[in-house]
């Protein structure tokens, strides 16, 4: 049985379970999306979204679905996968499952809680009702997996006039309780007129078995709110993602979604802004360093709906040994949408005999007077640059990292959060091998 | 000092130098002087360590050690300094930055620990007067967007924080406006002492009237055919280059 079978007659079980809701609106999504994945299948290598990015390796395993036992783990064990020298709201996931025992939540004045109260507690079905399912691409058949089977994620709506006092981490940990595992959370974030927040999200594996994490996000940003958003992508070598978030922002509204990729064996970024008002700012920034036989595919998509809005891309990769990026930038600028500014930036850096990388910007304009621009560059280390570093001295090694820092400084630089700026800023140190006597 | 020997070198099977010999001793000023083409730079490149040209034949050895098997960053550590003719725009790293790691890098190769931050600021403060350099281009990229000039003088500058044993200036005055070129040839004089020697490639006597040296050397399609005093910069001035080919 493929999986693709497997999880089409798994969900039938979970109805059969009585473990759905069957009565509640959310299951008519759920249905829907299940038929659709059916009828769609996973995505091969023929269409023309997934030309680079093959699957196969990842769907020969065969997943279990839903986690049989519970795993408790102590914070001291897994502390540094958090940014703990700030105070922050916290939703830890274990294996799938909610821990209250690391997470700290709050309703006083907002919710930042679970999903699975949200789905299932009135209270909340307004909002799900308003948001949920919303903007998530339903042509998207990974996307619609994930609905069909989503039990637990971050549920975060935070009403107007509100500034977070601390950021919300979401923490998603595999323990290995399973030899191989499929998880689907799914987040929802709702952020009122005027409200601001920050986020940082993080898949960890802790151990070396096989875990595949199809992630769905919704973001709505409502008029003058602002949302930054950010995601650690350093899982183990084993461990797969796809990641799917969709954003859509309201008049005066400022979205960053910020993506670090440098683990993992296969990561799937699918990540779409829909402006839907005006005056809109819209951040996408990335980096992405690999190595080994690693891969990773940043599919971006910015629709320019409304008039006066504008869209910043900055997407920095580095690339060793036989790893693998993709970058698809695609910017629709509707006919509605005079005055936009759009940019757009790749650049990458082959550093691996055997590494390669396809880039492809994608500008669809249907109004005449916007500003649009976008520049790829594909490059490799720059030979006189290092030979001007060693003859001060820096030895190759250093110099090559240093060069790289500062290849991806740029896109450090627009982290909010000092405190995760460091961070981020050491796990690029780390990757690339070196420790640097200053921090940048 | 430095002792070069019979020093062949080119790119790929073009030579470039066929046979040079200089000997520079501690407390010296060499400058080299040579119409376009004759291989100064390539001299001064071969002595960095550049691995763009290879040596074919002869030596070069600094105080007695074999130095052509070492790396760049290691003849660097031993003392060598070269001013690029077109120093190297470095974006995202700031000059502060990149002079903080050279100095630590060569101090531990050295043996020696890292320059407490208070020294490092002391020191950055003291040469960055001497050069007359303004403190904002300390923190911007290094070399990036600076005039011509401002990049010459920034190469002083890491020289004079490098404190090398042996500086070699290329071409050092090109781009440089009177003043600048005062400032530039006032900060490598105050850096001179009895333990250090400087070798100056020129293609104009201009600069040799601030750095005054001991020898002058004249290159021709990669030779030294001619030596002398300090006069015969002021020769080379007058006649031109055209009676040095003769000579070869």
């Amino acid at each position: 049985m493929s999986l693709h079978e497997k999880l089409v007659s798994s969900f039938m079980v979970l109805e059969n379970q009585g473990k759905l809701d069957l009565d509640s609106s959310i299951h008519d999504i759920r249905t829907e999306a299940i038929s659709s994945f059916e009828k769609q299948g996973f995505p091969t290598k023929k269409d023309e979204e997934w030309k680079y990015t093959s699957l196969k390796p990842i769907l020969k395993y065969d997943y279990s679905v839903f986690p049989k036992v519970e795993t408790a783990i102590e914070f001291k064990d897994v502390k540094k996968y958090f940014l703990h020298e700030i105070e922050s709201y916290k939703l830890v996931f274990i294996d799938g499952v909610y821990s209250s025992f690391l997470s700290s939540t709050t309703h006083d004045g907002y919710d930042i809680c679970l999903m699975s109260a949200a789905y299932k507690n009135p209270k909340y079905k307004l909002v799900l009702d308003n948001y949920y399912n919303k903007i998530a691409n339903k042509k998207d058949s990974i996307t619609n997996l994930n609905t069909a089977f989503s039990m637990e994620g971050a549920y975060i709506h935070i009403p107007k006039n509100i500034v977070l006092p601390k950021p919300i981490q979401i923490v998603n940990f595999y323990t290995g309780s399973e030899k191989e595992i499929l998880l689907q959370p799914r987040n929802l974030v709702v952020v009122g007129e005027n409200s601001h927040v920050q986020i940082i999200e993080r898949h960890q594996s802790l151990s070396s078995n096989v875990v595949l994490t199809n992630a769905v996000t919704e973001i709505f940003a409502s008029k003058r709110a602002i949302v930054h958003y950010y995601k650690i992508q350093n899982d183990d070598e084993n461990a797969s993602l796809i990641d799917s978030t969709y954003v859509q922002q309201k008049d005066n509204s400022i979205v960053s979604v910020n993506t670090y990729s440098f683990g993992g064996k296969l990561t799937r970024n699918n990540l779409e802004f829909y402006q839907d008002g005006e005056y809109i700012e819209s951040h996408l920034n990335g980096i992405s360093i690999l190595n080994n036989k690693q891969h990773v595919d940043n599919h971006t998509l910015v629709k320019h709906q409304t008039p006066n809005c504008e869209s910043f891309e900055a997407y920095k990769g580095i690339y060793d040994d036989a790893s693998t990026g993709v970058f698809n930038g695609k910017v629709i600028v509707d006919q509605e949408a005079q005055k936009t500014n759009a940019f757009q930036q790749n650049n990458n850096i082959l550093i691996g005999d055997k590494a390669t990388i396809n880039s492809k910007p994608q500008l669809e304009i249907f109004a005449d007077d916007v500003k649009c621009s976008h520049g790829c560059t594909i490059g490799q280390l720059d030979e006189s640059a290092l030979f001007y570093m060693q003859s001060r001295g820096i030895p190759a090694k250093e110099a090559k990292a240093l060069l790289l820092y500062a290849f991806t400084n740029e896109v450090v630089e627009k982290i909010k959060i000092p405190e995760l700026k460091s961070r981020i800023t050491k796990l690029i140190a780390n990757k690339l091998g070196v420790k640097l006597g200053f921090e940048m | 000092m430095l002792k070069i020997k019979n020093l062949h070198a080119g790119i790929e099977d073009k030579g470039i130098l066929k046979g040079i010999n200089l000997e520079v001793k501690a407390g010296e000023i060499h400058a080299i002087m040579g119409p376009n083409g004759s291989g100064k730079s390539t001299l001064s490149a071969v002595v960095a360590g550049n691995e763009t040209y290879e040596v074919s034949e002869g030596s070069i050895t600094l105080d007695n050690e074999d130095i052509l098997e070492l790396s760049p960053d290691e003849r660097a550590h031993r003392g060598v300094f070269m001013s690029f003719q077109y120093p190297i725009e470095i974006p995202g790293v700031s000059t502060t930055n990149f002079i903080k790691t050279a100095i630590n890098e060569k101090r531990k190769a050295n043996g020696l620990e890292d320059l407490p931050a208070k020294d490092m600021l002391k020191l950055i403060r003291e040469k960055s007067e001497l050069l007359e350099m303004d403190r904002k281009f300390l923190s911007r990229s290094l070399n990036e967007g600076f005039s011509g000039g401002e990049k010459k003088r920034n190469e002083i500058f890491q020289m004079a924080m490098l404190e090398p044993k042996l500086a070699i200036l290329d071409e050092t005055d090109s781009g440089l406006d009177i003043d600048a070129l005062k400032i530039v040839a006032n900060g490598v004089n105050k850096l001179r002492n009895k333990e250090n020697a400087v070798i100056v490639i020129t293609h104009y006597q201009r600069l040799l009237d601030y750095i005054v040296p001991d020898f002058v050397h004249v290159l021709h399609d990669g030779k030294i055919v001619k030596s002398g005093g300090k006069e015969l910069a002021h020769e080379l001035e007058e006649k031109g280059y055209d009676w040095i080919k003769e000579l070869a």
